[in-house]
């Protein structure tokens, strides 16, 4: 609850443990130093500096604190109660570039604190609905807003009322609108424009989509759609990030050629509806071979939890155990512009993980979970209530 | 009590021999009676092959012995004829071997709580079959009647291991309809795919989802828990009333008229209150989705009221505030691993729910809900047994393998053939390639009745003809 408020150690030394860096080869026996929020040092046979704070962790795991590239977690207290869920900016118009998640998170819920127990230290809270759902932002489990928009949210794909290709149409409308604002802002101001695609708000939330500094991140599952979105990435300049990507494996050397990311559910095997038809459990291990980076996900709120397991389901189903890891921590922290977390590296934030075992294994603890080099709280919300009913409440 | 009315129906159509010597006139039933286990229309033949398998640890399920090292098994005519521990006996002349290559072998697995085929793969109005929300009262129909074989689910469950579930009609309702328990077989009809001797499930519902539906949703009865109780308490109350009007019928279809033996009409056949009279008898079992422990409280209540059994809670994520009470009285409890939050009446759900009702004595069973969780049944299993060994829970191996397979097989009343490893039960086997609590355990060879039903060294084609030329 008040984990806002973040107190260091001087100086920590993680000793003994399995370092995987999170971009390269495992190191054993290594040593993690942590001075204030930040790693200092990290490498083998290292001797912690004088005055630190030495923990042994020999025969642990240590890796970066894993990320959810995307949720909706902070946003969404019980899906049951409308009025606790603010991830759908909600009206008639299909365009809400200006709303922003983070204008509705709740770093205090106790949602968080539940996922964070299970290794998770940050994750992309996003918004959905509509054509354009708004701008998603990076948050730690903390609570504290990393980065306030990491993408333009969007979706593409089939609906229940219009072809996708009226989709599709509106969002080169709405782009070639955003590009004609930006030339003729003082006309628009004056009222001396023809009526452009979307409210000055919107409009303006999209410059940094069509200056290609936003990505566009566009929830999009059928083969033939990611290749229209990439025609249309192409032709539009702007960054494309692909997001549940179902079939996209059919299209991997495409996406892989473009360097379009993708992230995915490694759970979703099943042709789930017409867009997903040629879904399959080693979607992840196809892409990740032909090159194209990806993030892995669970696409949830309340159990972003199972990210190491949706990670271990994907090495189960061919993804090699390096990349899956990578898949969970350092391309999730690139694809959200977290450019100094994701790795255990000296320079980087020390969001790292000390583990039992390996950080998939269902038998293994998250036995430490650091955030901005302090060690966050084991208890949350599920373990009160565990300890409140540990023993049979008396007959009633 | 069923079989009962149909006897006297079928010896009253004919005469009966009771009454050859009268000259009654043959009381005709106004509605045709339905068999409370049809057949398939066309009986289905199973050949399984003779197969031992060898070279793996077996991990039984039966707490006689649960595990064996070095283990063989033997499958013939779709049972287990034979395990044990050591040097397997020599293969047989015909026999297959399957060399489970140091793996583990489990015995298949079971899912209280599916709906496959009801609501299959690709989700879409068109065959989305699984609630008949039109009324809060739906006791009479049958997810056998909505199961669409086809679903692409299916084959995937069977190569997560399992080869039993109950397909159970939605929550939307509060007695929602009978649950089919089912073989994972691919066949052309729910019918064909029956586990035989299996009871139906009456798949009823508390809390918010019937309120959600009817009051929210419709402005009618029920618009909250209240209207939900009164409204089971008034179908019960015709139920007892309808079994009693039957049995009454059942001891005299026939009444003297000046001296002879006339035919009384039966009772009016009623599909909701059959199977309602069918559930106070115990011959269709009773399972609530019931997540408050107040809930479940008010329904054991009702249950005592009227003289039924609960046999199991579904979803019951707060069942661990009430574990001595549902140990005590012997009813199950399905669950999941880790689910929780998506509503208020889910909002308590912990991750030691099926490891303290199971340190309890309870009966705890993993269920899925779900086509995804149903793939990865030993993981959900290992998260709750590790979630309650890491809190202190005492816990073992075997109770936490019990979840997915002979609990959930006595919450169905089929334990006497299905649920562990043992000698005469069905061949219902998995062969793992690691300790299935690992994340990376997959199924290597599905048994279902003894058949190959899943093999990953050798890829089947789809059974779905949905994905057929896709």
């Amino acid at each position: 609850m008040s984990a806002l408020v973040t107190t260091w150690a001087a100086v920590v030394a993680l000793v003994g443990a399995t370092v995987h860096p999170g971009d390269g080869p495992a190191l054993e026996g290594a040593t993690v130093v942590i001075d204030g929020e930040r790693v200092t040092a990290v490498g083998v046979g290292l001797t912690p500096p004088a005055g630190a704070t030495v923990i042994d962790v020999q025969g642990k795991v240590i890796t970066p604190g894993l990320i959810d590239a995307w949720t909706g977690l902070g946003a969404a207290e019980i899906w049951g109660v409308p009025e606790s869920v603010d991830l759908d900016a909600g009206g008639d118009d299909p365009v809400r570039a200006a709303f922003r998640v983070v204008d509705a998170l709740n770093p205090r819920s106790p949602t968080l604190a539940i996922q964070r127990a299970h290794g998770v230290t940050a994750v992309v809270s996003a918004p959905g609905g509509g054509l354009i759902a708004g701008q998603a932002a990076a948050i730690d489990l903390n609570g504290r807003v990393l980065r306030p928009s990491v993408a333009m949210a969007a979706r593409f794909g089939g609906g229940e009322h219009a072809s996708r290709g009226e989709a599709l149409l509106r969002l080169r409308e709405l782009l070639d609108d955003t590009r004609t604002y930006a030339a003729k802002k003082r006309d628009f101001e004056g009222a001396r424009l023809r009526r452009l695609a979307a409210s000055r708000l919107d409009l303006e939330a999209l410059l940094p989509v069509v200056r290609g500094e936003l990505p566009l991140a566009v929830d999009v599952h059928r083969a033939a759609d990611i290749e229209a979105l990439l025609r249309f990435a192409s032709e539009q300049q702007v960054k494309l990030i692909v997001v549940g990507g179902t079939e996209a494996w059919l299209v991997a050397d495409a996406l892989a050629a473009a360097k379009v990311p993708v992230v995915l559910d490694p759970s979703a095997n099943l042709p789930g509806d017409f867009d997903r038809i040629h879904a399959r459990a080693d979607a992840a291990a196809k892409l990740a071979a032909a090159g194209v980076p990806i993030a892995l996900s669970t696409f949830s709120t309340h159990n972003v939890r199972k990210l190491r397991q949706w990670a271990g389901n994907a090495v189960r189903a061919g993804l090699p155990h390096a990349d899956a890891l990578r898949a969970v921590t350092t391309t999730p922290a690139t694809l959200a512009g977290l450019t100094d977390r994701g790795r255990v590296a000296p320079g980087q934030v020390a969001d790292l993980v000390v583990w039992s075992g390996d950080p998939f294994e269902l038998s293994t603890r998250a036995e430490q979970v650091w955030i901005s080099g302090a060690q966050a709280p084991e208890g949350h919300r599920q373990r009160a209530l565990f300890e409140r009913y540990r023993t049979v409440p008396p007959p009633y | 009590m069923r079989f009962a009315w149909l006897l006297a129906l079928a010896l009253a159509g004919c005469g009966g021999t009771q009454t050859q010597t009268s000259k009654a006139r043959t009381p005709v039933p106004l509605e045709p009676p339905v068999a409370v286990e049809p057949g398939a229309l066309v009986p289905t033949t199973l050949d399984p092959p003779p197969i031992l398998i060898t070279n793996a640890t077996l991990l039984t399920a039966d707490p006689a012995r649960p595990r064996l090292e070095r283990g063989w098994l033997r499958l013939r005519d779709g049972r287990i004829e034979a395990l044990g521990e050591g040097d397997a006996p020599a293969a047989a002349e015909g026999e297959q071997v399957v060399d489970a290559a140091g793996g583990f072998v489990t015995p298949g697995l079971i899912d209280t709580h599916s709906h496959l085929g009801v609501y299959p793969q690709p989700g879409t109005w068109a065959h989305a079959d699984g609630n008949e929300m039109t009324r809060p009262i739906t006791a009479g129909v049958r997810a056998e009647e909505a199961f669409w074989p086809q679903d692409p689910g299916i084959q995937r469950a069977v190569a997560g291991g399992v080869t039993t579930i109950q397909a159970l009609p939605g929550s939307g309702n509060l007695m929602g309809g009978r649950g089919v328990v089912l073989k994972l077989h691919p066949r052309r009809s729910a019918r064909a795919m029956r586990f035989p001797g299996a009871k139906d499930g009456l798949k009823m519902a508390c809390g918010e989802n019937p309120k959600r539906v009817y009051g929210k949703g419709k402005g009618q009865m029920p618009m909250s828990r209240m209207g939900s109780l009164f409204l089971m308490r008034e179908q019960w109350i015709a139920a007892r009333r309808y079994a009693r009007d039957w049995a009454e019928w059942e001891k005299n279809p026939t009444k003297k008229e000046d001296g002879e033996d006339v035919p009384v009409t039966p009772p009016k056949r009623d599909l909701t209150l059959e199977t309602l009279a069918a559930a106070l008898a115990g011959d269709v079992l009773v399972h609530i989705h019931c997540y408050r422990a107040d809930e479940m409280l008010l329904q054991l209540k009702v249950a005592e009221e009227f003289g039924f059994r609960i046999r199991s809670f579904h979803h019951a994520v707060e069942a661990y505030k009430i574990r001595d009470v549902l140990a005590a009285k012997d009813v199950a409890v399905s669950t999941w691993a880790d689910w929780w939050g998506f509503k208020v009446e889910a909002y308590d759900g912990i991750e030691q729910n099926l490891a303290l009702i199971t340190e309890q004595g309870g009966r705890g069973i993993l269920h899925t809900d779900s086509p995804e969780g149903i793939q990865r049944m030993n993981q959900e299993a290992a998260k709750a047994f590790y979630a309650g060994q890491h809190a202190g829970v005492k816990l073992t191996e075997l109770q936490a393998l019990r979840w997915i397979t002979a609990e959930p097989a006595w919450a169905l009343g089929i334990d006497d053939q299905t649920g562990t490893l043992e000698v005469g039960k069905m061949a219902d086997v998995v062969v793992w390639d690691r300790h299935p609590f690992s994340i990376y355990a997959s199924a290597r060879k599905v048994f279902v009745d003894g058949i190959l039903r899943h093999d990953a060294d050798a890829p089947q084609p789809p059974w779905s003809d949905f994905e057929v030329g896709q």
